[in-house]
């Protein structure tokens, strides 16, 4: 047997940096750069003609919320960018941090502090290195198997049995969405579709940018026309019409945007139609838990739009979905 | 002023920030270059370089830790202690006896507050912990009576209460790898001497004023 020196190279190692800079992720990158210019243009003016302080206030938590978009866009763009490596550190830090917040709400006690150490610093990781080493298998049972039964396992060994269930069930639930489900969104990268080669990072992009601008635009036609409360007690912010108005135009931007994908025209519509969907049932699902702990935003590092993890709610709800569409109907 | 701050003091206070995610929260005073004692509930060893690190630089250099002599005496912890924070080292349990009729405890606790008070000389601020040890986090214990002497002795000197959130959840004691969730830190108001007050009706006034810095939900 003879060994070349591609040999020597770990397996993966090529699609780990530098991204190719696919013309379609710039394409992409560059839509998004004229929104933030156009939502900046539109903010000032309305800026400039709001009067009253209720107007104001709006206006000014818009225009705190573009200028935050300037930034997560920059760096999202950058990590895209760096390719494999650059979005999995991207999207560990945001697990880290997502988790962070959450624990911080939820009661945990002495007990679960070696727990919790395992939590954030063995399982959260290794999560992510398995994506980074290709291990599809391991990637996804690590914690709705392993991490699932360790948990419980490790408070009991701690020996405190005060709202035991609660505890391990709290702590396997924010594991299970901040890191598990979240992961989901750079393991688009390991997928392996026949024709789309090397283009992955292009996908995980598609997928950020529906359920983001999904968000934003369930944000705006709410503003402009929201009168029914689908929730009031869960979140008072979201009614049936920014709901329709808002999967409506993202599932159209979404079909529009097929070009960038491996997808037909009308499969880009149902892929962004499930994104949009799910996104809406994880910003409520985290409404809910937020209401529960009595508190309005799960922190305040995002100017305008609170935590990392009320950024990211929608997304970690949509990421598992669309990957596993996408693997069910689009790798063999 | 600022060459006064030891290196190791810097990187501890960055990554204790980092570790702790603090929100510091100034509410009823702002951070101004005068003598101030703040004292603040007491549940980790976090809680001194957080309280610390979370004053502007300028005031960083003027302002040192009191901590306990029996526990800060020996080996690294004396480095970290006396070199790198410049603590003022004192004896638990010791100011109590200031106020007692018996000679020697009188001397005794006499001279710890004589020690702080002079250790804060014309410039420096101090912070001080009156639980005089760390608690579980659940409920803030009673105060020594080292910050009513303290206050006594130097009613020039500003007293802030701070209340130090979710660091007993960070590192508790007897934990060595903390755990990085979100602490908040808030200042109140100061909290003044009143004449005529008896030790224990101030100690509990100030007890009181730390409790009030609590936060309901995330406001």
């Amino acid at each position: 047997m003879t060994l070349t020196a591609q040999d020597y190279i770990p397996r993966g190692y090529s699609e780990f940096v530098w991204a190719k800079l696919d013309s379609r992720l710039l394409i992409l990158f560059g839509g998004v750069l004229g929104l933030l210019v156009v939502s900046t243009i539109v903010g000032t003016v309305l800026n400039g003609i709001a009067t009253g302080e209720a107007a104001r206030r709006v206006t000014d938590n818009l225009n705190a919320r573009i200028r935050a978009w300037w930034k997560m866009s920059a760096i999202f763009a950058l990590t895209l960018a760096v390719g494999k490596a650059g979005s999995l550190v991207l999207f560990t830090l945001l697990s880290f941090l997502a988790l962070r917040e959450y624990i911080t709400l939820v009661p945990t006690r002495r007990g679960d502090h070696r727990t919790l150490f395992w939590t954030f610093f063995i399982i959260t990781p290794l999560q992510y290195y398995l994506i980074g080493v290709n291990w599809y298998g391991f990637f996804a049972i690590l914690i709705p198997a392993f991490a699932f039964v360790f948990i419980p396992a490790r408070i009991a060994l701690a020996g405190d049995t005060e709202h035991f269930l609660e505890r391990a069930a709290k702590i396997q639930f924010g594991l299970m969405i901040c890191a598990y489900c979240l992961s989901h969104a750079p393991a688009l990268l390991i997928l392996k579709i026949p024709g789309y080669e090397g283009r992955d990072s292009v996908l995980l992009l598609y997928l950020v940018l529906v359920d983001q601008m999904s968000d934003v635009l369930q944000y705006v036609w709410g503003k402009l026309l929201g009168r029914h409360k689908i929730a009031p007690n869960v979140s008072p912010n979201k009614t049936w019409e920014g709901f329709v108005g808002g999967v409506a135009t993202a599932t159209l931007l979404g079909a529009y945007l097929s070009w960038a994908t491996p997808f037909a025209r009308w499969q880009s519509a149902g892929m962004s139609l499930a994104i949009t969907i799910m996104g809406f049932l994880g910003g409520l699902v985290m409404s809910a838990i937020k209401r529960d702990a009595g508190v309005k935003d799960f922190g305040a590092v995002i100017e305008g739009h609170g935590g990392i993890l009320d950024r990211i709610d929608s997304l970690c709800f949509a990421a598992p979905a669309f990957f596993h569409l996408v693997r069910y109907f689009f790798v063999r | 002023m600022s060459a006064r701050i030891h290196p190791l003091a810097r990187v501890i206070a960055a990554v204790a920030r980092g570790i702790s995610g603090v929100q510091i929260r100034w509410q009823g005073c702002v951070p101004e270059p005068r003598q101030r004692i703040y004292f603040a509930n007491h549940t980790s060893h976090l809680d001194f370089v957080v309280l610390w690190s979370a004053l502007p630089f300028e005031l960083r250099a003027r302002t040192r830790p009191v901590a306990a002599k029996d526990y800060w005496q020996s080996g690294f912890r004396s480095f970290l202690a006396q070199k790198v924070f410049r603590a003022v080292l004192v004896e638990r349990g010791t100011a109590t006896g200031a106020a007692q009729d018996d000679g020697h405890s009188h001397a005794k606790g006499f001279s710890v507050i004589e020690r702080l008070a002079e250790a804060m000389g014309e410039h420096d601020s101090l912070i001080f912990f009156p639980e005089g040890t760390r608690g579980t986090g659940e409920a803030i214990g009673e105060f020594k009576s080292g910050l009513y002497h303290l206050a006594k002795r130097r009613p020039d000197v500003e007293l802030i209460p701070a209340y130090l959130e979710n660091l007993n959840r960070i590192l508790p004691k007897g934990e060595i790898v903390p755990v990085p969730l979100v602490s908040v830190l808030t200042f109140g108001a100061p909290v003044h001497g009143e004449d005529g007050e008896n030790k224990h009706d101030f100690l509990e006034r100030a007890r009181n004023a730390v409790i009030a810095l609590r936060r309901k939900g995330n406001e």
